[in-house]
């Protein structure tokens, strides 16, 4: 074959190429922009950049699945639909920082927050497109380095800056133990990429193989527990939480998330259900470890919940929350259900649209009270009722209350896990007494906002880009939760198989 | 006009006019109090419509709606038809039964909502909101419909006691939540499980399946399972009606509420618990309740006695009605217990008459608060010479709880204890000790107020005013027209108890 690099289908890549572009674009006007230009700019040239790449990519979602350079790059019906959801969650984290005040990091607005973001998303998009270890190992890098700064972006802020180190000293480990797990696959493959390592695995039934197969499952699934915020890598996520500013929090709670279970499905659910267990004719072996990963799980609703009982402070409550969050959808991981993909999909949209809407009401408190604590919101109903209004929709839709999106989301998980067999019933009950637990601490919010007096006098307004990202938030949480099949039907007609 | 649009009205207006009052300034005191008056009717009087045809003989089958909704999964390499929900609500003689006694009480409510003192326009909204509700939960064709306007419900109520309630309102509204929140959990996980095995949450499709002649479906459903479901069904609906142990969030709720949500809350609310045992339990598994009957017989006799007990010795007239609702419970599982005829048209007519009556109880502890800031029978005592019309209404409130014959109360005593004897006399026998306990202790209550020992009465002692007899005619006219003349309940359940019968196969 004499194919040049120039018969490659490009094109595919266009969301990713238009991504990039702009952040390089957006770097070099960074440094070459006079000083008293307001940065702000940059971040509407962003906001345009990620809305065009997620245009192209829904033009996309009526082609054929591809891949280009030797299998490395896949558009498949996967990439393109979790790709949707990340460029919805950068999209609405960027419109929540299009503010002049000091949550992106110093009294200026600083440019490179916004194509550190750019440069997040990019990674996060080529994981969800890969078909190789080294794509998808260099994607998830590119993921972890940017937001590793952009936890630490306020630099004159201690809290930041811990926080800042907490990640890269947690993140670190968690790579190495994945690396290490990949290792195990190269080793017992031959080869790096995804395609043809299930190939190589659906032929492997060599009882010492499925060992070291059990071993780089497992190093895999606990070094992913901290890209999604799990059990048992989940101590960085409260400190972390605690001091990057409220957007990046946000994006570390949704995308991040998000990019997680991305590259969870992408490994354990594409590798490991080719591998047999046993004989040829046995069950795969992604089956045979699911109760590791409902294990998992369980401990992540469990400890999330009790850690988020004792918090007063309301960026710690919503990361122990967020554990809790990514517990659920573990869960739907293990269940390996006929619901499995859509389930997993719909939550992670839900979870983004519901979580960055509530960071865009809770840094607009945070940067007037000067406080993270959930006083800062007593009396919120006074003084702005549509903003406690939305608020609370929001928060219903996280503990999962009919009417919202949320509700849909734990149904679907719930009927995942009892689908097949009932083998997983006692997640199930985790979940939903989790739930039932998970209403102290969302009400908690609740009794402040709705039922004490103001203390704080908060003066100044959401702005238009908070705004612009609440109201799409806000209606997409009761219109997915209202019409669940709006974003369904889209995902089975044009993602779905 | 096509019915199904009286159904659509029945059901949403109220969230119709919730939007409307989003425009309204919040400092329109008197239009958003007459507005959330007002509200109310067109709901309530398709309510009166609706059960005048129920009575003269009308199935009420085209009063249904039917839209696909939800599609779960992918279609394609499944059934067709599996795993849909579709938006359907219907009526029949006991939905339509339990619609009038939502749609009565909440208008009588609304007109006691008057008394609300703060924040008036959040008050409404929720009132609408908790009424649509409360309409939904009766009219719903299937369980995931049913468990949304379910939890509906339980928000607008809980926002309801935090706000509006009283000194330890906001412990109250967690109470509330927190255990009527496990109950909804416990139901969900059986709406879930019922999904995912037999794919579809229609109320008859699934009384289809479930009674075995709905092929290889339903056979996966083992009698085992069948057991669990149903004790968990009792249990979720245990903590809403409430059976002892579960029920301390519900005294809670009766001490803080204002009293105008606790006339819902006793009214309507605690009622959807039975509904809900009828629904999901006596005709989804009519043979294992049947089997279970023993327990819940006991469980009746345990709630009855019970709470008659407690509530002799509160001082606090709430608590004393908090309690009693608990004893007038036990009944209605006593009824539904027996499962034969007479204890199911017993228990039914309990739910309505205890809703009416406790609706009346709540509406003049709402009047009493209003005057005097207690209800604390010791310092009451006396009330029959400065205020003798309230005195009046509170002994026939009283006598009606008692069960006096030509009283709602009697007569669905009487058809409960009918049906208990018929297959259990010795708890029978027991339980009638209830009822004796419930004659002490109410009119203790209420003689200790009207006519004990005379407390200093100040001027803001007055008498009845016009607002205030609109609902408590209208609540007695309630109680004695059921009380003469039960047919107008036992003629539109009729269906409903022969169906559960069939499943019996009795």
């Amino acid at each position: 074959m004499n194919e040049s690099i120039m018969d490659e289908k490009w094109y595919l890549m266009t969301p990713e190429f238009i991504v990039l572009l702009a952040a390089v674009i957006i770097s070099l006007l960074d440094l070459f922009l006079p000083k008293k230009v307001n940065r702000l700019v940059l971040g509407w040239l962003s906001v345009l950049a990620v809305l065009a790449g997620g245009i192209v990519l829904l033009l996309f979602s009526g082609v054929d699945s591809a891949s280009i350079l030797y299998g490395t790059f896949q558009l498949d019906a996967f990439a393109k639909a979790f790709k949707l959801i990340l460029m919805i969650g950068v999209l609405l984290i960027l419109l929540m920082s299009m503010h002049k005040g000091e949550e992106n990091g110093s009294e200026n607005v600083r440019g490179e927050y916004f194509y550190l973001l750019l440069t997040a998303l990019l990674g996060a998009m080529m994981l969800s497109s890969s078909g190789d270890l080294i794509t998808l190992f260099v994607g998830l890098e590119l993921l972890a380095v940017s937001s590793y700064i952009l936890a630490g972006i306020k630099k004159d802020d201690i809290r930041s800056n811990e926080a800042a180190l907490k990640y890269v000293v947690n993140g670190g480990i968690s790579t190495a133990i994945t690396l290490f797990g990949m290792s195990y696959l190269y080793g017992v493959t031959g080869t790096t990429n995804l395609a043809k390592m299930g190939e190589a695995l659906s032929g492997v039934y060599d009882s010492g193989l499925q060992l070291l197969l059990g071993i780089s499952f497992l190093l895999i699934l606990v070094g992913l527990a901290f890209k999604t915020a799990t059990v048992p890598f989940h101590m960085w996520v409260a400190d972390v939480y605690e001091g990057a500013p409220a957007a990046v929090t946000a994006f570390l709670s949704a995308v991040s998330k998000t990019a997680g279970f991305i590259l969870l499905l992408r490994l354990l659910a594409g590798i490991f259900a080719a591998a047999p267990s046993k004989g040829l004719t046995s069950v795969s072996m992604l089956t045979d470890m699911r109760m590791y990963i409902a294990a998992l799980a369980a401990a992540a609703m469990i400890i999330g919940t009790l850690g988020a009982l004792r918090q007063r402070n309301i960026k710690r409550m919503l990361a122990y929350s967020s554990i809790v969050h990514g517990g659920y959808l573990l869960g739907a991981v293990a269940s390996l259900s006929i619901f499995m993909m859509d389930t997993i999909w719909f939550y992670l949209l839900t979870y983004t649209l519901m979580t960055i809407g509530t960071f865009v009401i809770i840094q607009w408190v945070i940067m007037q009270t000067k406080s993270n604590d959930i006083s800062g919101f007593a009396g919120l109903y006074q003084r702005s009722p549509w903003t406690a209004g939305t608020l609370g929709i929001l928060l219903l839709s996280l503990a999962g209350i009919p009417g919202t999106a949320g509700f849909i989301a734990k149904l679907k998980i719930i009927m995942s896990l009892l689908v097949q067999d009932n083998s997983l019933w006692w997640l199930a009950i985790i979940m939903i007494v989790a739930t039932v637990v998970s209403y102290v601490y969302y009400f908690g919010i609740f009794i402040q906002v709705f039922f004490r007096k103001e203390e704080q006098i908060l003066k100044d307004r959401l702005s238009f880009g908070g705004k612009l990202a609440l109201c799409i938030a806000v209606a997409a949480t009761v219109l997915f939760g209202i019409l669940p099949n709006i974003p369904l039907d889209y995902f089975q007609h044009y993602f779905g198989s | 006009m096509n019915a199904s649009y009286f159904l659509l009205i029945l059901v949403f207006s109220p969230l119709v006019m919730l939007l409307l009052l989003l425009i309204v300034p919040k400092t329109e005191r008197t239009f958003i109090q007459w507005f959330g008056m007002i509200g109310t009717l067109p709901s309530l009087l398709i309510a009166l419509y609706g059960y005048s045809e129920v009575l003269h003989g009308s199935h009420l089958s085209d009063w249904s709606i039917k839209h696909s909704w939800i599609q779960f999964g992918n279609i394609s390499y499944l059934q067709e038809q599996l795993f849909n929900i579709d938006f359907e609500m219907g009526a029949n003689g006991l939905s339509m039964l339990m619609v009038l006694l939502t749609a009565v009480i909440a208008s009588m409510a609304a007109i006691a909502s008057f008394k609300i003192q703060k924040e008036w326009k959040g008050y409404t909204l929720l009132f609408f909101l908790l009424e649509a509700g409360m309409l939904g939960v009766f009219t719903s064709q299937n369980m995931i419909l049913f468990f949304i306007f379910f939890e509906v419900t339980l928000i607008a109520t809980f926002f309801l006691i935090g706000k509006w309630g009283g000194i330890a309102r906001e412990r109250a509204s967690y109470a509330y939540l927190i255990y009527n929140g496990l109950g909804s959990a416990i139901l969900l996980l059986v709406i879930v499980y019922l999904f995912v095995k037999t794919g579809t949450v229609n109320f008859e499709k699934l009384q289809f399946l479930l009674a075995g002649d709905g092929g290889e479906m339903a056979s996966t459903i083992s009698g085992v399972a069948k057991g669990w479901m149903l004790a968990a069904v009792l249990v979720a609906f245990g903590f809403k009606l409430p059976a002892f142990p579960l029920h301390r969030w519900m005294v809670k709720v009766h001490v803080e509420a204002p009293p105008s949500v606790v006339m819902l809350h006793s009214g309507v609310l605690l009622k959807m618990g039975a509904y809900g045992i009828i629904r999901f339990g006596l005709e989804l598994f009519p043979d294992t309740f049947q089997k279970a009957s023993v327990w819940i017989l006991i469980a009746g006799v345990v709630n009855l006695l019970f709470g008659a007990f407690v509530a002799f010795v509160q001082t606090d007239l709430k608590k004393v009605l908090a309690y009693s609702s608990i004893s007038h419970m036990g009944i209605v599982l006593l009824g539904l217990g027996a499962a034969n005829e007479a204890g199911i048209q017993g228990a039914i007519f309990q739910t309505v008459s205890h809703g009416f009556i406790s609706a009346f109880l709540f509406l003049l502890v709402g009047i009493l608060v209003y005057r005097s800031n207690t209800t604390d029978i010791r310092k009451l005592g006396g009330l029959a010479k400065k205020m003798p019309k309230f005195s009046g209404f509170l002994l026939i409130a009283g006598l009606a709880s008692l069960g006096l014959p030509g009283l709602s109360g009697f007569v669905s005593e009487f058809t409960a204890f009918l049906g208990v004897f018929e297959q259990w006399p010795i708890i029978g026998a027991v339980a009638s000790l209830g009822v004796i306990l419930t004659a002490v202790y109410v009119l203790k209550a209420v003689m200790d107020m009207s006519f004990g020992g005379l407390t200093p009465l100040k001027k803001t002692w007055f008498d009845l005013r016009k607002a205030e007899w609109v609902p408590a005619v209208c609540l007695t006219l309630m109680i004695v027209v059921m009380g003469v003349y039960p047919s107008i309940v036992s003629t539109a359940i009729q269906d409903s108890i022969q169906s559960i019968l069939m499943g019996m196969g009795g």
